[in-house]
């Protein structure tokens, strides 16, 4: 299959923030602005929209991508809102790297927002309907009893304890630190974690990320065209993406299998053979701690059972052989839904250009993956980048 | 984040912004009502529960028994063909004892959803269902249970004609 390379020429971000002032329009348009500000291009110079935005629900908004597309500039363009629950914010780039990569456009504004702050009293609220209709939602659930249930199965599986989950909330919220848009950077322990208010068994509070408002966008053009833009182009190099079946009680959701089929078809496409080698950074979506060590076995940068001593082991701190995380993941600088996985994505432009500030990776990284995962344990979209 | 383009960080706002009226908003409450068909496959399910028979249905192509039953196996993408009576007896497989409602008010007693395989079945095939009458401390994967019924007159032929399961007192069989 003959397919341009497609870079990434600029991004932008909001701060990440537990209730924003502006409208779900409004950080729209700023994260759009400061993405074609940061590669100095102007709308006009942009040929399609690719949107990402997670349930209209919450913002009680139908087609809420078409009403928020005066912040995207998505008026009289080829326009696109991708939706896939938690993996969107990943697959709304791989939207806008098949839109180039096929020859149709040139160059493709990618924009990611969430504001879960308007929907009252709680956002869980919009993820009810997740649920079956007839045999589930009569039982009264909410959300966190599918991650608990993932969590208890993944913990029964290996015999792994809360401490060793734990620690994935620390590092994160220590890497957030040097983030300028994250919510919750800053350094607690792995007491605190296992310390703090019990959710729904095995969750508790700070195994969780937080709630936010927050939009990211990205500038990506074709080969010839991402040179002219920019001396540091960063390239999209594979993409993959998978889902598993809706009857998730009928898995063994100890291991994230649609997670492994979305790598291997990324790496494939990227050449990568050797991920452990071969890849610089990663960044798993972190929605719960454990998650991140489940992604990681699923991305094959760990063997199945063996996540939470490689972190212990220091190798996925920001000076390790593979950093996980280096922005602060979900669990510190926050989780707007589709903005949380684009901003994975970012990162890795940011890191491969050496432009991170204080979380800077050391070493010149070639290579990175970011990867977001979504709906009842089903989605898994995969990224990988590099230099 | 790079340093050259933070000018539009956006505004956090707190709680009291609101209870102090210093932001402007509107609210809403929706009114959203739906009527569900049941379907082929989950309404005899259901129509099964109403007699206090638990139905699952075989798929001929992987062999697999699936409890709650589907018109078409998701594996193999045929239709499924042959109606089982399943026991209603059972193993935990997953759980969770939840603390929160969906809107994060606590809860005095805990709610403990659980994943059960129902004797019988085909390893894996679980579903999902409530536990009463457990301590929490008692409640682990692999804890044998069987199903409490609703009385036969109240029943309305829905999941919750099964009020939840609780430990088997002692192996019958």
């Amino acid at each position: 299959m003959k397919m341009r390379r497609v870079a990434v020429v600029g991004a932008g971000m909001t701060k990440f923030v537990r209730r924003a002032m502006e409208t779900a329009d409004e950080l729209t348009w700023m994260a759009s602005k400061m993405a074609l500000d940061s590669c100095g291009l102007n709308l006009d110079d942009i040929d399609c929209i690719a949107h990402g935005s997670a349930p209209d629900s919450f913002d009680g908004v139908h087609m809420k991508s078409e009403y928020l597309s005066p912040g995207s500039g998505g008026w009289r363009k080829p326009y696109i809102r991708c939706y896939v629950g938690g993996g969107t914010g990943v697959m709304t780039p791989i939207h806008g790297w098949y839109h180039i990569a096929s020859g149709l456009f040139d160059t493709c504004l990618v924009v990611c927002e969430e504001k879960m702050s308007s929907c009252q009293p709680h956002p869980q609220g919009a993820f009810l309907t997740i649920f079956d209709h007839t045999l589930e939602r009569p039982l009264g659930p909410n959300l966190l009893w599918i991650f608990a249930m993932e969590m208890n199965a993944y913990m029964h599986r290996y015999g792994f304890s809360k401490e060793d989950f734990a620690q994935v909330t620390v590092k994160n919220r220590r890497n957030a630190m040097h983030h300028p848009c994250a919510l919750l950077g800053g350094e607690i322990t792995v007491e605190d974690v296992v310390n703090s208010p019990e959710m729904a068994w095995p969750v508790q509070r700070l195994d969780v990320s937080p709630i936010s408002d927050g939009a990211v966008a990205l500038v990506l053009a074709a080969d010839k065209v991402a040179w002219r833009i920019t001396d540091d182009p960063v390239w999209i190099e594979g993409v993959g993406w998978n889902l598993e079946t809706t009857y998730w009680m009928n898995r063994d959701l100890s291991y994230p299998r649609q997670v492994e089929f979305a790598a291997r078809m990324a790496y494939e496409m990227a050449g990568i053979t050797e991920p452990r080698k071969q890849l610089n950074i990663a960044e798993p979506y972190d929605p719960f701690n454990y998650k991140e060590l489940h992604h990681l076995e699923g991305l094959l940068l760990a063997d199945k059972g063996k996540a939470p001593a490689f972190i212990a082991s220091g190798e996925a701190d920001i000076d390790g052989n593979l950093p996980v995380c280096p922005s602060g993941g979900l669990l510190g600088v926050g989780n707007p839904i589709a903005a949380a996985g684009l901003m994975k994505v970012a990162e890795l432009f940011w890191q491969l250009r050496g432009e991170a500030g204080a979380r800077q990776v050391p070493g010149n990284p070639k290579r990175g993956v970011a990867q977001a995962w979504g709906d009842l344990m089903q989605v898994a979209t995969v990224i990988t980048m590099g230099v | 984040m790079t340093e050259h383009i933070t000018e539009y960080p956006g505004t956090p706002l707190k709680e009291r912004d609101f209870t102090e009226g210093k932001v402007l908003y509107n609210w809403w409450v929706p009114k959203a009502d739906y009527a569900w068909d049941a379907g082929v496959a989950i309404g005899k399910f259901l129509a099964g529960l109403k007699e206090g028979k638990i139905l699952g249905i075989t798929c001929p192509q992987c062999g697999r028994i699936l409890v709650p039953p589907r018109m078409v196996c998701s594996d193999c993408f045929v239709p499924t063909d042959h109606w089982v009576e399943v026991r209603h007896t059972g193993t935990v497989r997953m759980f969770s004892i939840t603390y929160v409602t969906w809107d994060m008010q606590r809860l005095e007693k805990p709610l403990i959803p659980a994943v059960i395989e129902l004797d019988g079945i085909t390893p894996g095939m679980g579903f999902m269902h409530l536990l009463d009458e457990v301590d929490r401390d008692d409640v682990h994967i692999g804890l044998r249970v069987e199903a409490v019924w609703r009385p036969a007159e109240e029943r309305t032929a829905a999941i919750t004609d099964i009020l939840y399961f609780r430990p088997l007192k002692e192996e019958t069989s």
